[in-house]
């Protein structure tokens, strides 16, 4: 792993970081955005841009702290993971959430680092680390979707540039996005060997996007169609046939991400929720003797998949651990949510109206979202089978 | 499934012949979608009443066929099977209070016209967010009741409510005195708050001591039987859906993994199914006495823990179509939830069966 190589900074310089960065935070984070969380302000549509918020957002975007392990040469923070781990903590003291996010900072960025050419990266990580550009995700299509590498949206070769012809589905943020990283076929004689990766514009012309209505309400994701949408050969990653390899890279990213280990420590807490909601016995237990063996079940499984994530990440990066990862943090994150609108009963199952708090809304709102994370990023049913055949070495069938 | 008589396969086939012909699930997204406070539409209970389901389980003398719980069940399961929305369930439990508690005067007052469909009827039981028949504060002085009860399944439609006070059941009237808010819940289905103000109050007197327990209970296995229909279509459906589904150049129904889960299931829903006939046999064969505090915590514990698994497998297993508002996996998922914290959640109800069992 990099951070075995990198020399690792002594104690003193450590602190050292420490005070220089609880300065910097006390200088530039606007005391009105304390606990606000804004992790997920990049990932949903255009919210209220305030000044404090833009103004957080351009001051860590520019001193590339939203991405503190990318390299300074391309706008992130040039730390070391011990520097960014103090980061994070100092601004988690200041009650400050991280503005730089989305699928450009989750999946993309690291990937494009990895496989994209010098120009690629100067032209697009920057405005990466200062969330200036929207990216989305188009891998999935109707007939794509755990079958990935099934897609037949085609790039037709002329000369200097592609022409896209194709749809893709389940688009993320496709109605808000600037731009989206592409699966595309090149090559109709080869499954997995004839995709190539591909940046297209989302509002060249011949690209349309139809939202989505979820179970929750929301329509935060898209059909996305490309009707003979011309794209540059320089928007190609990596060669013509490695988009398969690429596009598997971006994945473990996205699945390390949403298994999301260092959330699931967030929220209210489930055990002084259910104290207020059940009551307690004589000795201050919670009155639901189930429920209390439920909570204290859930709470230890998140602190072992903390520890996991952990040492997951001293091992080395991301890997087909990330798939363990995603099975089991996305197992505990819905089961979080339903343990939540259980300990409130018939009051955490409000859709809108009169009687119930924002909060309480929100939790079935977030409960239903939550159904999708054992399906996007590769479902829980594929992880499996990926642990079975690349970790455990077992055959397919076929 | 129980050894049926000709009479009830007559109107088990007559239940889903109705359903598939009139009620099919896309009459419950045109009534999510006219989202009002009643949550179904009445000429739709109305076609139910003139088939004579509003009187299955009410006595022939008011009017009702007194074809039995078994028989209701098969109805009730149908209907849940497309999420038909109707007062069905909570009028035939409020009916039972009444014919298990109430008068002959008070029989004859209100039998009728619940058989009939043209009154709505429901039990108001809890004044929290959580079933807690133990903690009810509502106070009846000189005929006038007070208190508030909590998310009243059917509230918003009910003519008629039966009311649990500290010291027992009572009939009111909606009307002076009473105040209902709606609650729009995730199921966009009635379940409204009721506000006593000195509304009159009418006692159901028989019944003895047990009385609120035993309509419980009665709410218990009814519900469980819908939950039971949830999850059958749940299955049928995800099944279907596998066998169709081409990945991999295969049917995902092709995979080993999935056929491990979808027998499991079957299985699940098997054993529920049985939790549920006994509990409505029970219904119909036993006296005062048994033990059918237990039999309903398993029919409705089973019946939660079963619609549970499933409404979350029917979204896992269609994927991304599964999340979508479009297909129906959601209205499963969001009247589960609704339905399995109704009259007990599974701690409740297994809690219950132990003390039932002196343990
Ligand atoms: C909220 C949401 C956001 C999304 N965002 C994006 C996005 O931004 N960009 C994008 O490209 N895609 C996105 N997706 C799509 C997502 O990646 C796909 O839904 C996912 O890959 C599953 O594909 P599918 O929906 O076609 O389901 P299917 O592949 O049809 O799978 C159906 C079920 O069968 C199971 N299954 C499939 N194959 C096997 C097997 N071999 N063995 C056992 N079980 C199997 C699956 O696990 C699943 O439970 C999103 C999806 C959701 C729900």
């Amino acid at each position: 792993m990099a951070s075995l190589a990198e020399p690792s900074p002594s104690a003193e310089a450590l602190d050292a970081f420490r005070v220089e960065a609880r300065d910097w935070i006390a200088a530039h984070f606007p005391p009105a955005l304390k606990g606000v969380d804004l992790s997920r302000s990049a990932l949903e549509g255009p919210s209220d841009k305030s000044a404090e918020k833009e103004a957080w957002r351009i001051a860590m975007g520019e001193k590339g702290w939203g991405t503190p392990t990318w390299p300074q040469r391309y706008g992130g923070g040039g730390l070391s993971d011990a520097e960014a781990r103090v980061l994070q903590q100092e601004l988690a003291r200041a009650g400050a959430s991280n503005p730089i996010g989305g699928m450009g900072v989750m999946m993309f960025g690291p990937t494009l680092l990895e496989f994209g050419s010098e120009e690629q990266k100067l032209e697009h990580i920057p405005r990466i680390c200062r969330a200036e550009v929207r990216w989305c995700q188009g891998y999935s299509e109707p007939n794509a979707g755990s079958d990935l590498a099934n897609l037949q949206c085609f790039a037709e070769d002329k000369g200097d540039h592609y022409i896209v012809n194709g749809q893709k589905t389940w688009t993320s943020g496709g109605q808000w996005a600037d731009k989206c990283f592409a699966l595309v076929r090149t090559d109709k004689s080869k499954k997995q060997g004839g995709i190539s990766f591909l940046l297209i514009d989302m509002d060249a012309p011949g690209v349309e996007v139809k939202p989505i209505k979820m179970i929750s309400g929301l329509s935060p994701f898209c059909e996305t169609f490309f009707t003979n949408v011309a794209v540059p050969k320089t928007n190609r990653v990596g060669d013509e046939g490695q988009g398969w390899t690429i596009g598997k890279r971006l994945l473990q990213h996205e699945r390390t991400n949403i298994s999301g280990g260092n959330r699931m420590g967030g929220g209210v807490s489930l055990s002084e929720l259910a104290k207020a909601c059940v009551g307690t016995d004589a000795e201050g237990r919670i009155a639901d003797g189930e429920l209390r063996a439920r909570i204290a079940k859930l709470e230890m499984d998140g602190r072992t998949f903390a520890a996991t994530a952990m040492r997951v990440a001293q091992e080395g990066g991301v890997s087909v651990a990330s798939s363990i990862l995603k099975i089991n943090g996305t197992k505990l994150m819905q089961e979080r949510s339903e343990l939540l609108i259980d300990i409130l009963g018939m009051q955490g199952l409000g859709w809108e109206g009169e009687g119930f708090t924002e909060e309480q809304i929100e939790a079935v709102r977030v409960w239903l979202f939550g159904k999708a994370t054992t399906i996007y990023g590769g479902s829980t049913e594929i992880q499996t089978n990926i642990v079975a055949k690349r970790i455990l070495g077992m055959p397919d069938m076929g | 499934m129980a050894k049926l008589s000709e009479e009830q396969e007559m109107l088990r086939d007559m239940a889903q012949n109705w359903v598939r012909g009139e009620s099919p699930i896309g009459a419950w997204r045109k009534q999510r979608d006219a989202d009002t406070a009643a949550g179904y539409d009445s000429a739709v209970y109305g076609e139910m009443a003139a088939m004579g389901w509003t009187g299955i389980t009410i006595a022939e003398a008011h009017g009702g066929s007194d074809f039995g719980w078994m028989s209701l069940g098969l109805v009730v399961e149908e209907c849940a099977k497309t999420l038909t929305a109707s007062p069905l369930v909570a009028c035939a439990i409020a009916a039972r209070a009444i014919s298990l508690g109430g008068s002959d005067e008070q029989q004859a007052k209100y039998l009728p016209a619940i058989a009939s469909g043209e009154l709505v009827a429901a039990l108001a039981v809890d004044e929290g967010p959580r079933h807690d028949p133990a903690a009810i504060t509502t106070k009846v002085t000189g005929g006038k009741i007070t208190g508030t009860k909590a998310f009243v399944a059917e509230g918003d439609s009910a003519g008629l409510f039966v009311v649990a006070a500290a010291d027992g059941l009572y009939l009111v009237e909606n009307g002076a005195g009473v105040t209902k808010s709606r609650r729009q819940m995730v199921d966009h289905r009635s379940h409204a708050e009721l506000c006593f103000d000195g509304a009159a109050a009418d006692k159901l007197a028989g019944g003895g001591d047990g009385l609120l327990d035993r309509v419980l209970d009665h709410a218990r296995i009814l519900t469980a039987a819908e939950m039971l229909g949830m999850s059958q279509q749940a299955f049928d459906q995800t099944l279907e859906y596998l066998k169709q589904r081409v990945q991999f150049d295969r049917i995902l129904a092709s995979f080993q993994a999935l056929q491990h889960r979808m027998a499991d299931l079957f299985g699940d829903i098997e054993l529920t199914r049985s939790a549920v006939e006994a509990g409505l046999s029970a219904l119909d064969s036993m006296g005062d006495n048994g033990d059918l505090g237990q039999i309903a915590a398993i029919a409705k514990a089973r019946a939660n823990d079963c619609l549970h698994r499933m409404s979350r497998e029917m979204v896992q297993l269609h994927g991304g179509i599964g999340m979508t508002d479009e297909f129906d996996a959601g209205f499963y998922l969001k009247r589960a939830r609704p339905l399995e914290a109704a009259w007990g959640n599974s701690s409740f109800l297994r809690d219950r069966f132990a003390r039932l069992g002196g343990y």
